[in-house]
């Protein structure tokens, strides 16, 4: 990519977010954190996955899926197949009436592995499996529901039965599964132990890339014309039809895309914690994921991380010391991020704090030249004034765009 | 059904039933190249419907519409837009959270695919087709306003400008000038002239003066059936039309 | 499959699942009414339909108490003022609701449903922390135990005869006020046109707030019937939510008769297919059955065709 098309992928004003965000996760949250606490982190950061993708879903698109705990698990489950039969093979297995396969398969009477598993011996497969395979499946609900324009509530609905269905099926066929309590005793990835504190500083740092990966390919679409369109057809559905698009194409895309993420995020989730269950599955956790983005401001990918992370974390502390407080605190939070701050953290940064940092920023570089700059800065931005608390993306300057290109 | 013809645009028992209502009944109307075509009725006449039907808001229940002989009642929305047909809407649509740039720029016909969209360049030839619809439009000034900002009558030229960038050869315009001021009624009035000039117009319009300004032909619809067509000076001599509609 | 079994045996088979298949559509009937009002006629999702039931049972669990302790002559019909309580407790919960959330959001369905479920969570919590984690069940006064014999092997439980009972007087009544009283026809000129009712004198805001507090309602009696036939937890309430969601919108959300039909189609399918397989491939089966169909016919069972 060329040095301009770096530079509109990333304004000035936002990459600074960018950076924040790689400074905390890469150097200061492994500096002072012990590596019990940065696992955690690298847990937390594996819903982050799933609410960039909501981001770009709801946020941009209008589409609320209540379902993405089904990508999230897809993704879970497949890279625990592949850990659940590396750690499963004949001599760690000799004292199970079948050695060899999986011991909730054994403790099921299967005496055989299914054939839907044997593929998961490969590493490559399994990779391709993550990506794909919730693709196809966000394909096929996304296509059926977007052709025949439904959307709003009912697509959450639907997706939210999803959910319910693959839980109750994990659940179910656990001979398969491994039921209830999921695919646990993972050990090793090609013969390296992922248990180790060494081989989990190397798997948070990997989460970390992935993060910032499904970051870059979110800001990307977010700053191509596709990005506009999102909100274009959030806003004026048929007016875009109208213009010429296919508007459930876009829909499907960005759906698959949550979905993909969603899976990788899934996938990182079995690395560093180490088992895979359904109750990262159902309907429960897959509305909290939204709650994650809606944290962060549903329109803020960066601040989708940061939600992922607060969430996370005071759902941890307070269920350790308040367990009862933290449904209330929960739900507490749904209602006010919905009728209060319904940006998010990112809303509530960009309102309040931002423009004293770009102060104070300004005065620490040069005083006198930079109140000149401020107040040039004040009456560029004059007519967002009104929209700059309510989406982001209404900030782009043109004049600016179009010097660049 | 029908044989081709010259016309641009031929409307053949286009019949719409909602449920055993026909809002729109057994219409057969033609439209020339470059001409323009005034729509007028009472409330309720189907005159939104039949605009819904030619561009595929809506499907029909029975009979033809084919532009340049190509039969549109099977296809697609957006591959009726792709085939030259653009529409606006009774009130005023555009995409409030946009600036007036990304607005216009939305609608140029170009990387229309999800990747094409994804691949999309904004490079000197969108920019200067941006700035030459919005010198046309009136909002030159406005292009780095968010749209939703505008007032009523800017909105309006706003989408009638997101129109144009597409270069349609049957333009479809339902109420352009409903809400506007008597100055943005004249401005507009002098903006459908220029634009005209080398495209089809189909337009919706209740204001008798507006549309003695700029029709070709007019056509009268009343309970979803043609009451009269022809020109301004015959239709508004009709006794029929002065009965159910302009009142005596 | 059907081999070892007569044809005597098979016919009271399915006449038994039949049997256990309508006791759970009237379940159904009961939990789909109120949230089909307040999900068809106001276009809101009320992720807390769940909780407003369990208050229905717990509120029916304390009367219990009360007859069997200070009462004990009167409690064979302790059900019939539980009910009623049920319904007042739940519909003056669900106006409270409406006045502090719902109403802020009306253009805002997804909101809706995100800001009902913080308050399901809540409700949750509330019920665990007063009532305990634990089940409650409720002691069935003598005339609702038992069953009525039909014939050597069909019989019917008399407390799913008298939920059945109650789903038909419930549906029946609440027709009657959307079809029949002048309310339901403004319930139904403030769905279909909003500002034009509150033009014509309709004060809309109340209508509203009527209109969520019936649904509420009868998701507490919902509830209060309930607890004859199973016992009653913090969470039982969201076990029953996506079926329920599932129920109104294959029914076709804004037709009463659809919301009906379509509990009946989803309870016998679900019992039918539990004889043949786990209850809970039966549960995949049918929920799966249900989004297919809802897929290929996003606008459920029965709707308008309306011009737009």
């Amino acid at each position: 990519m060329s040095y301009q098309g770096i530079a509109s992928l990333f304004p000035k004003k936002e990459i600074s977010g960018f950076v924040v965000l790689a400074v905390l996760l890469i150097l200061v949250l492994p500096l002072t954190l012990d590596i019990f606490r940065l696992n955690l982190i690298g847990k937390y950061l594996t819903y982050a996955f799933v609410a960039i993708g909501l981001v770009l879903c709801w946020g941009y698109g209008g589409i609320l899926s209540l379902g993405q705990g089904v990508f999230f698990g897809l993704g879970g489950y497949l890279m625990a197949m592949f850990l659940k039969l590396e750690a499963s093979d004949p001599i760690t297995t000799k004292i199970q009436s079948t050695p060899g396969i999986p011991d909730f398969m054994d403790w099921n009477q299967i005496t055989e592995l299914p054939f839907f598993w044997k593929p998961f011996y490969s590493l490559p497969f399994t990779i391709a499996a993550i990506i794909i395979l919730p693709s196809i499946i966000a394909y096929i609900v996304g296509a059926a529901m977007f052709k025949r324009r439904v959307g709003g509530v009912y697509f959450a609905i639907i997706t939210q039965a999803v959910a319910a269905i693959l839980t109750i099926l994990i659940i179910g066929q656990q001979g398969y599964t491994g039921g209830v309590n999921g695919m646990t005793d993972l050990r090793t990835l090609l013969g390296w132990d992922i248990r180790t504190d060494h081989a989990k500083y190397i798997l948070y740092y990997f989460c970390v890339f992935m993060l910032f990966m499904c970051l870059f390919a979110a800001q990307f679409v977010r700053k191509s014309k596709f990005g506009r369109l999102l909100v274009a057809m959030r806003d004026k559905e048929d007016r875009v039809r109208f213009s010429g698009y296919d508007v459930s194409n876009f829909k499907i895309f960005v759906f698959c895309l949550g979905a993909v993420f969603a899976s990788i995020g899934g996938a990182m989730f079995t690395l560093q914690v180490g088992f895979m269950s359904p109750t990262l599955v159902g309907i429960v956790p897959s509305i909290e994921m939204v709650i994650f983005c809606a944290v962060g401001g549903r329109m803020s990918i960066i601040g989708a991380v940061y939600g992922a992370l607060l969430v996370n974390w005071a759902k941890s502390s307070l269920s350790e010391s308040f367990p009862e407080l933290w449904l209330f605190a929960l739900g507490g939070l749904f209602i006010g991020v919905v009728m209060a701050f319904p940006n998010g953290i990112a809303g509530l940064y960009s309102t309040y704090a931002a423009p004293k940092i770009d102060q104070w920023i300004a005065n620490l570089k040069s005083p006198k030249k930079n109140l000149i700059e401020s107040k040039k800065a004040d009456e560029t931005e004059k007519p967002f004034a009104k929209s700059a608390n309510k989406t982001e993306t209404t900030i782009p300057s043109l004049t600016q765009g179009v010097l660049h290109e | 059904m029908s044989n081709n013809t010259d016309f641009l645009l031929a409307v053949e028992g286009l019949t719409v039933s909602f449920d055993g209502f026909k809002a729109v009944n057994d219409l057969t109307f033609y439209v020339d190249e470059n001409e323009i075509r005034v729509i007028i009725g009472p409330n309720g006449a189907g005159k939104t419907t039949v605009l819904d039907l030619i561009c595929g808001r809506t499907k029909a229940t029975e009979g033809s519409i084919k532009f340049r002989n190509k039969e549109l009642t099977k296809m697609k929305e957006h591959d009726i837009v792709k085939s030259g047909v653009g529409r606006k809407f009774q009130t005023p649509s555009i995409y409030g959270d946009l600036t007036v740039f990304e607005n216009l720029e939305i609608s140029f016909p170009r990387g229309r695919s999800v990747f094409g969209a994804l691949a999309f360049k904004r490079d000197a030839e969108v920019i200067n087709k941006v700035y030459e619809i919005a010198d046309m439009i009136f909002l030159t000034e406005f292009l780095d306003k968010q749209a939703e900002l505008l007032s009523h009558g800017q909105k309006q030229w706003l989408e009638i400008g997101m129109l144009l960038i597409q270069d349609p050869e049957l333009l479809m315009l339902d109420e352009p000038v409903a809400g506007m001021s008597v100055g943005e009624r004249q401005q507009t009035a002098e903006l459908l002239r220029r634009i005209t000039k080398d495209r089809s117009v189909i337009v919706i319009e209740h204001d008798m003066q507006f549309v003695a300004k700029i029709a070709d032909r007019v056509t009268v619809l009343h309970q979803g059936k043609i009451l009269a067509e022809g020109s301004i000076d015959k239709v508004k001599a009709d006794p029929n039309v002065i009965e159910v509609y302009l009142g005596h | 499959m059907f081999a070892e079994y007569s044809t005597s045996d098979l016919l009271s088979i399915f006449a038994m699942q039949g049997v256990a298949g309508l006791i759970l559509f009237s379940v159904f009937v009961l939990m789909a009414l109120g949230l089909a009002i307040i999900f068809g006629q106001m276009g809101v999702i009320n992720m807390a339909h769940g909780e407003f039931m369990i208050l229905g049972a717990y509120v029916t669990y304390l009367t219990s108490h009360v007859f069997s302790t200070y009462l004990p002559s009167l409690f064979s019909f302790y059900f019939i003022l539980a009910m009623i309580l049920a319904f007042i407790a739940a519909g003056a919960l669900g106006a409270l609701v409406e006045w502090a959330i719902i109403r802020h959001l009306y253009n805002r369905p997804l909101d809706t449903l995100l800001a009902t479920w913080g308050l399901s969570l809540i409700l949750q919590q509330t019920y665990r922390s007063i009532f305990g984690a634990r089940e409650v069940g409720v002691t069935l006064p003598d005339w609702l135990m038992g069953s009525v014999h039909l014939s050597e092997t069909i019989e019917l439980p008399i407390n799913g005869l008298f939920v059945m009972l109650l789903a038909l007087g419930i549906s029946t009544a609440v027709g009657i006020l959307m079809y029949r009283s002048r309310w339901g026809i403004q319930v139904r000129a403030v769905v279909q046109n909003r500002p034009m009712a509150g033009a014509v004198g309709i004060n809309t805001a109340k209508v509203d707030r009527i209109t969520f507090a019936l649904g509420c309602g009868i998701a507490g009696v919902a509830g209060s019937a309930f607890t004859m036939i199973g016992s009653t937890g913090p969470t039982s309430g969201q076990l029953y939510i996506v079926d329920t969601f599932l129920v109104v919108v294959f029914g076709g959300a804004t037709s009463l008769l659809g919301t009906i039909a379509s509990a009946f189609s989803i309870s016998q399918a679900q019992s039918t297919m539990e004889f043949f397989m786990s209850g809970s491939m039966a549960k995949v089966l049918t929920l799966l059955f249900v989004v297919l169909i809802l897929m290929l016919r996003p606008q459920g069972l029965f709707t308008l065709k309306v011009r737009r």
